[in-house]
């Protein structure tokens, strides 16, 4: 059992990495993506929209297997599974972040924009100072959302042979005829979850201050 | 002195035309009110002057500034962005619905734009700001933020915003159409103290009594045109034109 436990703490370790990882680059990817979606340049804006529509509109997991074998096929050069599950889960989590970054930015009264102009404040004043303190308000319940299915998400990366936890579990499982350790694969997730959304609880009452 | 002019000033949105041929001028000290009906192309105009719209055709000079121009051929010539932000700075504009910024407490609301724009230190600017709220009669709400304040401390609050950055015209959109009638009183008030001070005003206003009151000219705007311009006694007691007897019939 102890020895299980550890087993399961290191495909945690992994599943964590995978989490932080994804997060930290997909975060502001996913700025740079909604910029581009709302791009007055319709090149430039239906380009990305395409590529959002294909993030959105195929499985994570079929994205995940294209990532990690298509430059195997094209270029006949293989490279590392953990970096391709992380470039994988970065596109893929940059499209959702993105189009809830545009409602939000496009949430926010035109009155504000209008406000700063007239104030003089430069664009970046305004996108900074303004927009963005409002912008993160508005959307962190649906980050919360997004961000916990990236916790379950994880256990994905297990598609293309990275040990993560639930790969772990299910090993486990298979050398123990039990299916107990999947089971407590799941109690490691729901703890994991509820750290997440106790920390969106907390930074929504901390932005509270104001309507 | 002289140090606005407006000289046929056009803007239309998609084809319709707002604003028709607008000229006037506004003299250092001047409170000038703009009434008519809505649609008329008061806001409109307003906004042109502030740069939150282009104009289509005609020249907005201030302060010895030519902000824009149109020659013979119709070209209409913007002036360089340097100038546009200073011109910008020259009016404080007031919304109708405040806008102000709800994520920052009132002191910051106003300290913002002076720190950012003029480069004013923090100390500085603090300062500047709490005389603003000791004059808007708010000293105690600098730590407040916009949601905890009445629609007239809100608008009382902006007020101090535009004039934060010392600006040579304040502009008002309207600014109690927001306000429950017993909160308006307290705008009025403020500036009529402002027009005693002899700050350069241009009102936006559907409120006649306090257009008559407090400004040295009124114009009275129809179909995005001035129809008539003058001193309030003559403007409200003889108007001259139909369309504005008809206006000014329906606030007796």
């Amino acid at each position: 059992m102890v020895q299980l436990l550890q087993q399961m703490l290191v495909g945690t370790v992994t599943s964590l990495k995978i989490f932080a990882l994804t997060l930290i680059f997909s975060l502001p990817l996913g700025v740079l993506v909604a910029k581009g979606r709302m791009a007055k340049n319709p090149i430039v804006s239906s380009l990305v929209n395409a590529y959002i529509m294909i993030m959105r509109g195929t499985p994570l997991i079929l994205q995940l297997i294209f990532v990690y074998f298509a430059p195997y096929y094209i270029l006949g050069a293989s490279y590392d599974r953990f970096t391709a599950v992380i470039v994988a889960y970065v596109i893929n989590y940059a499209a959702y972040f993105a189009e809830i970054y545009r409602g939000g930015i496009q949430s926010i009264p035109k009155g504000q924009f209008e406000a700063s102009e007239v104030l003089g404040f430069s664009k970046i004043h305004t996108f900074t100072h303004v927009v963005t303190p409002q912008v993160i308000k508005r959307i962190i319940p649906a980050m919360g959302n997004e961000v916990i299915t990236l916790v379950k998400d994880t256990a994905l990366a297990q598609t293309i042979g990275v040990a993560e936890l639930f790969r772990v579990a299910q090993n486990a499982s298979a050398r123990q005829f039990s299916t107990m350790p999947i089971f407590i694969a799941g109690i490691f997730y729901f703890i994991m979850n509820a750290i997440v959304a106790k920390s969106f609880d907390k930074l929504e009452a901390k932005l509270n201050y104001y309507n | 002195m002289q140090i606005v002019s407006v000289t046929d000033l056009e803007k239309g949105f998609d084809g319709l035309g707002v604003l028709k041929g607008i000229s006037f001028t506004l003299n250092k000290g001047e409170v000038l009110s703009v009434i008519g009906p809505s649609g008329s192309g008061k806001s409109t105009l307003l906004r042109c002057l502030t740069q939150l719209e282009t104009v289509d055709k005609g020249t907005i000079e201030v302060c010895g500034d030519t902000m824009v121009s149109t020659d013979d051929k119709g070209e209409v010539r913007y002036a360089p962005k340097n100038i546009l932000h200073a011109v910008r700075l020259h009016f404080g504009l007031v919304f109708q619905n405040f806008n102000l910024f709800p994520h920052m407490s009132v002191l910051r609301n106003i300290t913002e734009a002076q720190m950012h724009v003029l480069k004013m230190t923090k100390a500085e600017a603090e300062k500047s700001a709490r005389e603003l709220l000791v004059k808007m009669g708010l000293e105690d709400k600098e730590k407040a933020y916009p949601c905890h304040l009445s629609g007239g401390q809100q608008q009382r609050v902006s007020i101090a915003r535009a004039l934060a950055l010392n600006p040579k015209v304040l502009c008002f959109d309207e600014p109690t159409s927001a306000l429950d009638p017993e909160l308006t009183g307290e705008i009025l008030k403020v500036i009529k103290t402002l027009a005693k001070e002899k700050m350069t005003m241009i009102v936006v206003t559907h409120e006649m009594s306090f257009a008559r009151d407090i400004s040295d000219r009124v114009i009275f705007m129809d179909d995005g045109l001035i129809v008539e311009e003058g001193k309030p006694e003559e403007l409200f007691n003889h108007p001259k034109n139909e369309r504005t007897k008809k206006f000014l019939q329906r606030y007796e």
